[in-house]
């Protein structure tokens, strides 16, 4: 698997805790401001839908944190985890948004996100050189292919919404 | 004018969470501004400016909110005129870090005097403009970077005009850094963004911004966006050959000029003021 | 030999014959030596070569208007110069200076019964080389008055100093020639000697304006040049840069005021100078400065209207549009000087006033101040210096529109940490979010009403002056006209009280009330065609008893002649 364009380069394991632990956190922020766009055009059921996946990001941080042991994840997220080109792997494509959205479109985007942090891991997994870092990396394929599959299921859950999904019967309207 | 002390802790201002302010924008869920501001934010933060060092100036139109969804200092002015606003802003405060944010409608069409001088003058500050080929807030009529052909209540059949040129303009008004932009690319953008600010003299970023309410056409601007084939040159002749024959989806800093940014002597006194009587004295 | 205490000179001449350089050294020359005076000129349309007459009152105390007629009249030549019988009165008491050979004399000078001598102005040129006849008429006009030459040496000096000794020499040598040439004329007025004693300066309105703006704090201008408005703004630039400011000519009058309210949100004081047309253009941006609560002067040198109307002439009809003009309700600040020296105070206080209200003020000067040169006493030493009040950095979050007692949130400066914040045009809450709720768009539109009516202006917000159940209500550069009209009521026996107000914005009913108690009958005189500024009254305030109004457009003043024959017709 060929390397994002953009990426940070992983070296070590304090570069990959770091940088697993940025991308979690980043998801964290983007669906919060996510669920803040929902709330402002009153898209209650996607208010939770977005809080919950942030909430669960969050989890996702906080393991790492305690699986990074003494190694300090922000510190070294901060230095690390930057992408020069794209966002980072998690952060849910804001252009696919809509006020009419529904979960079914969040978990879209939440399992195009799973599947970009699939394929940064897996990345690491072919080409890195120190094995603790091989060994880890490849924890982490297995924790985001288990995300990708959580997704999957969820996505069962939700029905694909009827084509007239984002018809709104009230035209635009001008603000100034 | 007392002095601004600038603080040693810059750690504090670090994140690009600090130059958010708490108010939740009203732009439409899917608009290429939120992309902007997260821009704005990392590129602040790549600075370490301190937020209170930074002045965001806008005109109207959607992407003239953004002061307020920065934990900068703002002024949000009237329709078009945002340059001038900065210019004299700038000019008497030297110290600031100040940006300047419009739309096409704002800046290329009201504003459009005020860009052509502005970019003249050369004064020390950064033009981000947001374009999204459309007016958003006053229901999606065309604006100058229309194409001809787009259909719409106030022009049916599309304006048939020629869509005018901004990087064109700006290089032949004298501005000294000319980019481009997509808003889906904000880490690129926010890099963008950090190099023009640095730069002196006006710099102008545009921001190819799409509309998702008027102008759902532009989610295909993600596959039309490109690299710029070529670096960013400093002879104007040739940046006016590439500008001039770029397909309006060319991404990089396209000029980097050098200009001498303007900056009139502003602060120091040589005449008390006491003294301007005597030319009158009888 | 009859003492006048003033008298009134007019040089004509056009294509270059420089009329109004021999007016400009008739007055230097005759301030130097004591006396007071103004010149104002008036010009045909070219830039160049133009027919000008330089209108010149010499006085023994302050004047602050022209005269009804013309002492002297001298004609370098009389090409076009019929334009100019409106503005120049002449009659058997007058003189006229004509040379034979330079056309024949106008219509209105030839049929009022002037005295006529002739001189040969060019002949006598011939004999000196490089000499010009305007000197020459300058000589003719300075011996008549009673001027010395010696009081011309160094004037000369001065203003020939660029063009080198020959034209120097030159024109002392024609003027010379003119004080020979008027040794036999009979002229038997003469002025009466200056009250001496008081500093003076020899200033234009104009001038007079930026000085008062940098004296009230005034530190960056923004301006597009527009007649009559540019020699504020050339005055300026200069001046400013020496004093720590600057001055940028901007792109035009929409950039200008927003330059200016840019500079002022960053913390300087800052100030524009248009005319009529100009702030038209800036209304929109005054709204903006109102709602935004931002501090700006802007100084409308108020011309002949509507649309590009007389630019070079006088009128005041751009009340309505600096009172008025603002889209929604937008209370602020309008002033209007009442003389020469009044336009330096006025441009001091209401940078003052702008600073300490956050709000914009409009300074409604015009032409004839602003482009009219005067002898006046030095003005008195003022203490506004605008300082607009400075958040302080409290711990709470700031709220830059907070209600206040007075209505007035203190300012932060961009610079100060924890207290960014958004200016904002759209309507407000008190931190400055947009909102589009009622109650805190009253809420804002109260405060800033209210930080301006509970403000205490002082005893500047009008000259009242003098007893009389008459009186009359003025307002800009006719108050001097009126002044004297009520003095010659005065000889007459007719009291008569002057009412002259200089803050327009906000009304001050109260006292504008008690300035009127006892009056019977007013008469509101004004220079506009629809009687705007009784309107204005008429809007605002009661007037008692029976009203009368004289009222005429541009482009000539109101003479106080008009306005005195005006109150005694009234008294039968």
């Amino acid at each position: 698997m060929s390397k994002t364009p953009g990426a940070p380069t992983v070296s070590t394991l304090a570069d990959l805790f770091g940088a697993a632990y940025q991308i979690e956190i980043d998801a964290v922020e983007r669906y919060k401001i996510l669920a803040d766009q929902m709330e402002i055009h009153n898209n209650p059921e996607m208010v939770d839908v977005f809080r919950d996946l942030a909430r669960a990001e969050g989890i996702h941080a906080e393991e790492i944190r305690r699986q990074a042991g003494a190694i300090d994840v922000v510190e070294h997220g901060r230095r690390v985890g930057k992408w020069t080109k794209g966002e980072s792997p998690e952060e849910a494509d804001l252009g696919a948004a809509h006020y009419m959205m529904t979960p079914w479109h969040a978990l879209q985007m939440a399992l195009a996100g799973e599947k970009r942090a699939l394929a940064f891991f897996t990345h690491i997994v072919e080409t890195a050189k120190d094995q603790k870092v091989i060994k880890m990396a490849a924890e982490f394929v297995e924790e985001e292919t288990e995300h990708v599959n959580l997704v999957h299921r969820l996505l069962r859950k939700y029905p694909v919404p009827p084509e007239s999904w984002p018809q709104d019967p009230d035209p635009p309207v001008s603000q100034e | 004018m007392e002095e601004m002390i600038l603080t040693v802790d810059t750690q504090l201002a670090c994140k690009p969470s600090d130059y958010r302010s708490d108010v939740k924008p009203v732009w439409c869920p899917g608009c290429g501004d939120y992309h902007v501001l997260m821009a704005f934010t990392r590129a602040f933060a790549q600075l370490a400016v301190p937020a209170e060092q930074i002045a965001v100036i806008s005109g109207i139109g959607c992407s003239s909110r953004i002061p307020a969804y920065t934990n900068c200092y703002g002024f949000h002015g009237v329709h078009g005129r945002s340059l001038a606003l900065a210019s004299g802003l700038k000019v008497t405060r030297p110290d600031l870090t100040v940006v300047v944010a419009s739309g096409d409608g704002d800046g290329y069409s009201i504003g459009g005097n005020h860009f052509l001088h502005a970019c003249r003058r050369n004064i020390d500050m950064t033009y981000v403009v947001m374009d999204n080929r459309v007016y958003g807030m006053t229901k999606g009529q065309p604006s100058p970077t229309t194409e001809p052909d787009f259909d719409t209540a106030i022009s049916p059949g599309g304006t048939g005009l020629s869509p005018f040129h901004p990087l064109v303009n700006a290089l032949a008004s004298g501005a000294n850094f000319i980019a481009r932009c997509f808003a889906g690319e904000p880490n690129e953008t926010a890099a963008i963004l950090v190099e023009a600010i640095r730069h002196p003299g006006f710099s102008f970023v545009e921001i190819l911004s799409p509309c998702v309410t008027y102008r759902p056409d532009q989610k295909a601007w993600k596959d039309l966006v490109h690299p710029a084939p070529v670096g960013a040159t400093n002879d104007p002749a040739k940046a006016a050959r590439r500008i001039m024959t770029d397909d309006g989806f060319n991404i990089g800093i396209l000029y980097r000029g050098e200009r001498r940014p303007y900056q009139p002597k502003f602060g120091r006194q040589s005449l008390d003021p006491s003294e301007l009587e005597q030319e009158f004295e009888i | 030999m009859t003492e006048a205490e003033h008298l009134s000179i007019a040089i004509v001449g056009s294509g270059g014959a420089g009329a109004l350089t021999s007016g400009n050294l008739l007055l230097e020359a005759a301030t130097a030596a004591g006396w007071y005076g103004l010149l104002t000129r008036t010009v045909g349309p070219q830039i160049r070569g133009g027919e000008a007459a330089a209108l010149i009152r010499l006085a023994n105390r302050p004047v602050e208007c022209l005269a009804d007629q013309f002492d002297l009249l001298i004609g370098v030549d009389w090409l076009n110069a019929d334009r100019f019988g409106a503005e120049i009165e002449v009659g058997p008491h007058s003189l006229v200076i004509s040379d034979p050979r330079s056309g024949e004399l106008p219509a209105f000078v030839k049929n009022s019964g002037i005295r006529v001598v002739e001189i040969p102005l060019k002949e006598i040129t011939k004999s000196i080389p490089e000499g010009r006849p305007n000197m020459i008429a300058l000589g003719i006009a300075a011996k008549l008055v009673g001027l010395n030459e010696e009081v011309f040496t160094a004037l000369i000096e001065k203003r020939f100093a660029e063009k080198g000794r020959v034209a120097s020499q030159a024109s002392r040598a024609a003027l010379q020639a003119g004080f020979a040439a008027a040794a036999d004329i009979q002229f038997d007025k003469r002025l009466a000697p200056p009250v001496a004693g008081k500093k003076r300066w020899l200033v234009s309105g104009n001038e007079a304006t930026g000085l008062g703006a940098i004296r009230g704090g005034v530190r960056f201008a923004a301006a597009y040049p527009i007649t009559p408005a540019s020699e504020i703004l050339e005055w300026l630039a200069p001046r400013l840069a020496k004093v720590g400011g600057v001055l940028l000519q901007a792109e035009d009058e929409l950039a200008s005021i927003n330059m200016i309210i840019g500079a002022s949100f960053g913390g300087t004081p800052a100030l524009t100078a248009t005319s009529g047309p100009g702030l038209s253009l800036m209304i929109e941006a005054l709204g903006l400065a109102t709602a935004a609560e931002i501090p700006i002067v802007v100084v409308d040198v108020m011309r002949g209207g509507p649309s590009t109307g007389i630019p070079t002439k006088s009128e005041q009809a751009d009340l309505n549009i600096a009172v008025y003009g603002f889209h929604g309700d937008a209370p602020h600040l309008v002033l209007a000087p009442q003389s020469i020296g009044d336009c330096l105070f006025t441009a001091q206080w209401a940078a003052y006033l702008a600073e300490a209200l956050q709000a914009p003020a409009i300074v409604l000067s015009d032409q004839f101040l602003g482009q009219t040169v005067a002898a006046i006493e030095r003005p008195a030493d003022v203490a506004f210096i605008g300082e607009r009040i400075r958040h302080a950095g409290a711990d709470a979050p700031y709220q830059r529109y907070a209600l206040a007692a007075n209505g007035i949130s203190p300012m932060a400066i961009p610079g100060m940490r924890g207290a960014q914040y958004t200016a904002e045009g759209l309507t407000h809450s008190e931190r400055g979010t947009p909102t589009s709720g009622a109650a805190a768009h009253r809420v804002q539109l109260d405060k800033r009403r209210d930080k301006l009516e509970q403000f205490t202006f002082g005893d500047h917000w009008a000259t009242i002056e003098g007893k009389g159940e008459i009186a009359v209500i003025t307002w800009g550069s006719l108050t001097g006209a009126v002044r004297e009209a009520i003095e010659l009521a005065g000889r007459d026996g007719i009291a008569v009280r002057l009412v002259a107000p200089r803050l327009l914005l906000p009304v001050q009913n109260v006292r504008f009330a008690a300035a009127l108690d006892g009056v019977k009958r007013i008469l509101v005189v004004e220079q506009s065609h629809s009687g705007q500024f009784y309107r204005y009254l008429r809007a605002h305030y009661d007037l008692p008893g029976e009203v009368r109004v004289l009222h005429r457009p541009g482009p000539f003043p109101i003479r106080p002649s008009e306005i005195h024959k005006a109150i005694a017709e009234w008294r039968k």
